[in-house]
């Protein structure tokens, strides 16, 4: 088993959520996460979907995902050749104490602090997954008490784009 | 251009797909189509007892035709009526195309009065589905579902419309610009991987052509019948493809699977080459995966990409139509045999016809005199010809139909092979001789099935649909009663349908306005089959009362191999002779 990064470009219609999510289920694939947006194309969006299998049941859930009529392609990114981001949202307790720490904790990851409250602070940051989970780690001591995170969007480095092909085929 | 009504416009668009047959029940959601469809000229719309025999006579119809079948139903109840035939025509990949009215759209997602997700209920069981709630996009909706459900593999395609896009004003313009960025059915097989085919082909000792439902859904038989003869291959007919090489041609090895003949079964077992064309490698064929034909590289043709590699890896794996790909394949097989490469297979044949004829298909008269159900079937065949079309429910007797029915053409076979719906032989074949007026259709059903869809006799009756229905009445659910009599220890558990007692089927045949006949005796058998056949102003029900414990061989155990088939019971195949090899 090891992660996989899958950049799905589908159609903008109702209901293509569903369609992928029911599949994933359907299949036996757990998602660990989904990301979904527009693109540079009008109608098309991009879901980002990261699952943790193996190599053949990969496949096999990408040949069956490209069986979706709204599917349009399927490119799964490899990790060291895409850029990749989560984006977290983070409400940690502070009082005066601990604060200038967790300030230091905070330009360390380069991340933002969005909002300070005098019992807590709310830092934004975004980052690869790795990098968001050693953020975590470090400000698991001061106590967290809520936390929101995006799932990962990814994009292939370099001048090609993953929809060059089929928009061209289209 | 004039105004219409989006319900105009779908029957318009039906019209223009080239339907001739609908085969649906009307309700409150999808009332407005039904009333231009009473004005159309030509669709002939049947109106069934239930949406699920609308559904299977979809299956039916499409099946014999070679066209998109198509069903129409109401919101709610009725639309989830239709999900078990959608269901079976995805599993079959059969191409339909369901209608189904839906609430209006203000109403959508409040719960209203016969709503229902079937657009959300039917994403796994549909190729694609729609929902459509303008007017105005009816006709790309129509035409789309109608490309999508005969091309690429074919499968059912929903499509749902809201009342109130049925009732608004629009125009209409055909043919519509259809929208499929995402939909490119690859037909065309890749021709390297053909070559590479070729030159496995001539190399193999053991090769088997391991025939699916595809080659029929392709259209592929003279094409495999060329191959075939051009190879000297044996070939094995999977369920689904029964009809697609002649049974009588001497290649024929049978049917392979959990009840293939042993022939069929243990040359896929002790094959080094197989054929995969338009198959699926279920597991009803396999068996248990891990130890199905242990020694073999596998060339698999389909044309869906998803199943290759699905069950089985693929040495050569080809994407592409069956005929299409066995067309180049024979082309490229000639010139390996130009080229003095051509395979030989003497030593396999010896041992395949040694299988063959220590193991033939058989079965036993019962001692008590009572009927044999295999002796009943295998004379429906024998006297009714390879030209007629049998459609069979699920159970044992959709075994024996598979088994002692010889079938030499493609589309004489239907069943339910992928989903195993009871009850699908009825409504099926109702639709096939909707399909294929000109020719004997029979069902043959069991009493357990015979109880879950015998309501659309009086469809066929009221509309002049003369099906034969050969019941295999064996008072029980055969097939369970099979698996507890070797799995369970002889415990009954739940499977005495008492049909001796209740109902009476030929009161029932003459309740529906059919002719019931019974036939209890060997000697009535071959009298009551010729009686039926000469009957062609009502549909025929033949109530054959035959012995309880007869059971399907040969068998592999569920989840067991293949290697494990007992032809009777407790009696294990010898695989090698001394002098085989």
């Amino acid at each position: 088993m090891s992660r996989h990064t899958l950049s799905v470009l589908v159609e903008d219609q109702p209901g293509v959520l569903a369609r992928i999510a029911s599949l994933f289920a359907r299949r036996g694939f757990n998602i660990e996460s989904l990301a979904v947006g527009p693109t540079e194309t009008e109608g098309v969006s991009r879901m980002t979907i990261v699952v943790n299998v193996a190599e053949s049941p990969l496949e096999q859930v990408t040949k069956q995902l490209n069986k979706l009529i709204n599917v349009l392609k399927i490119v799964e990114l490899d990790n060291t050749a895409a850029v990749q981001r989560e984006l977290l949202l983070v409400k940690v307790k502070s009082d005066n104490n601990s604060r200038s720490a967790i300030l230091e904790t905070v330009s360390l990851f380069r991340a933002k602090v969005v909002d300070v409250a005098p019992d807590a602070i709310t830092i934004e940051a975004t980052g690869n997954h790795d990098k968001i989970q050693a953020l975590l780690k470090v400000l698991e001591e001061y106590g967290i008490k809520e936390l929101v995170q995006s799932g990962m969007v990814a994009i292939g480095r370099g001048a090609k784009a993953v929809s060059d092909r089929t928009l061209r085929s289209s | 251009m004039t105004e219409i009504t989006g319900a105009q416009s779908l029957i318009q668009s039906l019209e223009s797909s080239g339907v001739d047959t609908v085969f649906g029940i009307p309700g409150g959601a999808i009332l407005p189509a039904y009333d231009p469809m009473m004005d159309s000229k030509k669709v002939r719309h049947i109106l069934v007892r239930h949406e699920q025999g609308a559904g299977h006579a979809a299956e039916g119809y499409a099946q014999v035709t070679g066209r998109v079948g198509v069903c129409m139903a109401t919101s709610g109840p009725g639309a989830t009526n239709l999900v078990t035939p959608i269901a079976d025509a995805h599993m079959d990949s059969v191409p339909m195309v369901a209608i189904t009215g839906q609430v209006p759209s203000n109403a959508i997602g409040t719960d209203a009065f016969q709503e229902a997700d079937i657009r959300g209920i039917t994403f796994p069981i549909t190729k694609h589905n729609y929902l459509v709630t303008k007017a105005d996009d009816i006709p790309r909706a129509i035409a789309e579902a109608f490309h999508l459900a005969l091309t690429g593999r074919p499968g059912p395609v929903l499509v749902d419309i809201s009342k109130d896009a049925l009732n608004a004003k629009t125009t209409f313009n055909w043919p519509p610009v259809m929208n499929l960025p995402g939909y490119h059915p690859t037909t065309k097989p890749n021709s390297k991987r053909v070559k590479e085919a070729a030159e496995r082909i001539v190399a193999a000792k053991k090769p088997v052509l391991y025939v699916g439902g595809g080659v029929i859904r392709s259209n592929a038989f003279k094409e495999l019948l060329q191959l075939a003869e051009l190879t000297q291959i044996p070939v094995v007919t999977t369920l689904m493809a029964r009809g697609a090489f002649p049974d009588s041609h001497p290649q024929h090895l049978g049917m392979p699977g959990m009840h293939g003949s042993v022939a069929a079964v243990g040359s896929l077992q002790q094959s080094d080459l197989l054929i995969a064309l338009g198959t699926r490698f279920d597991d009803r064929v396999t068996g248990q995966l891990s130890s199905f034909a242990p020694e073999a590289d596998v060339i698999h043709v389909d044309i869906d990409p998803a199943e290759i590699g699905k069950n089985r890896f693929a040495h050569v794996p080809i994407v592409g139509d069956a005929k299409e790909t066995i067309i180049e394949l024979v082309a490229a097989l000639k010139d390996e045999h130009k080229a003095g490469r051509t395979g030989n297979y003497e030593a396999w044949w010896a041992n395949l016809n040694r299988l063959r004829t220590e193991y033939p298909l058989g079965y036993d008269h019962p001692v008590d005199g009572s009927l044999s159900p295999q002796y009943v079937i295998e004379r429906i065949g024998a006297i009714t010809g390879p030209d007629a079309i049998y459609a069979a429910g699920v159970g044992q007797h959709q075994m024996w139909a598979a088994q002692f029915v010889k079938y030499e053409k493609p589309g004489t076979w239907l069943n339910s092979g992928g989903l195993g719906t009871m009850g699908y032989a009825i409504p099926a074949a109702m639709g096939a001789k909707v399909g294929a007026p000109d020719k004997d259709v029979w069902a043959i059903d069991g009493d357990g099935c015979f109880q879950m869809t015998n309501q659309e006799l009086a469809t066929c009756t009221i509309n002049n649909i003369p099906i034969k229905v050969g019941l295999i009445n064996n008072n029980a659910l055969g097939m369970v009663r099979q698996w507890q009599s070797l799995f369970y220890n002889n415990r009954y558990s739940n499977t005495d349908l008492n049909s001796n007692r209740v109902p009476d089927f030929v009161k029932l045949a003459d309740a529906y306005g059919c002719h019931g006949l019974r036939c209890e005796t060997r000697e009535e058998v071959d009298k009551t089959i010729e009686k039926a056949l000469g009957l062609n102003d009502a549909p025929v029900v033949i109530d054959f009362v035959v012995h309880k414990d007869a059971m399907v061989w040969p068998m592999v155990a569920a989840g067991m191999s293949n290697s494990e088939i007992k032809f009777a019971r407790d009696m294990a195949p010898q695989w090698m002779r001394s002098d085989d090899e």
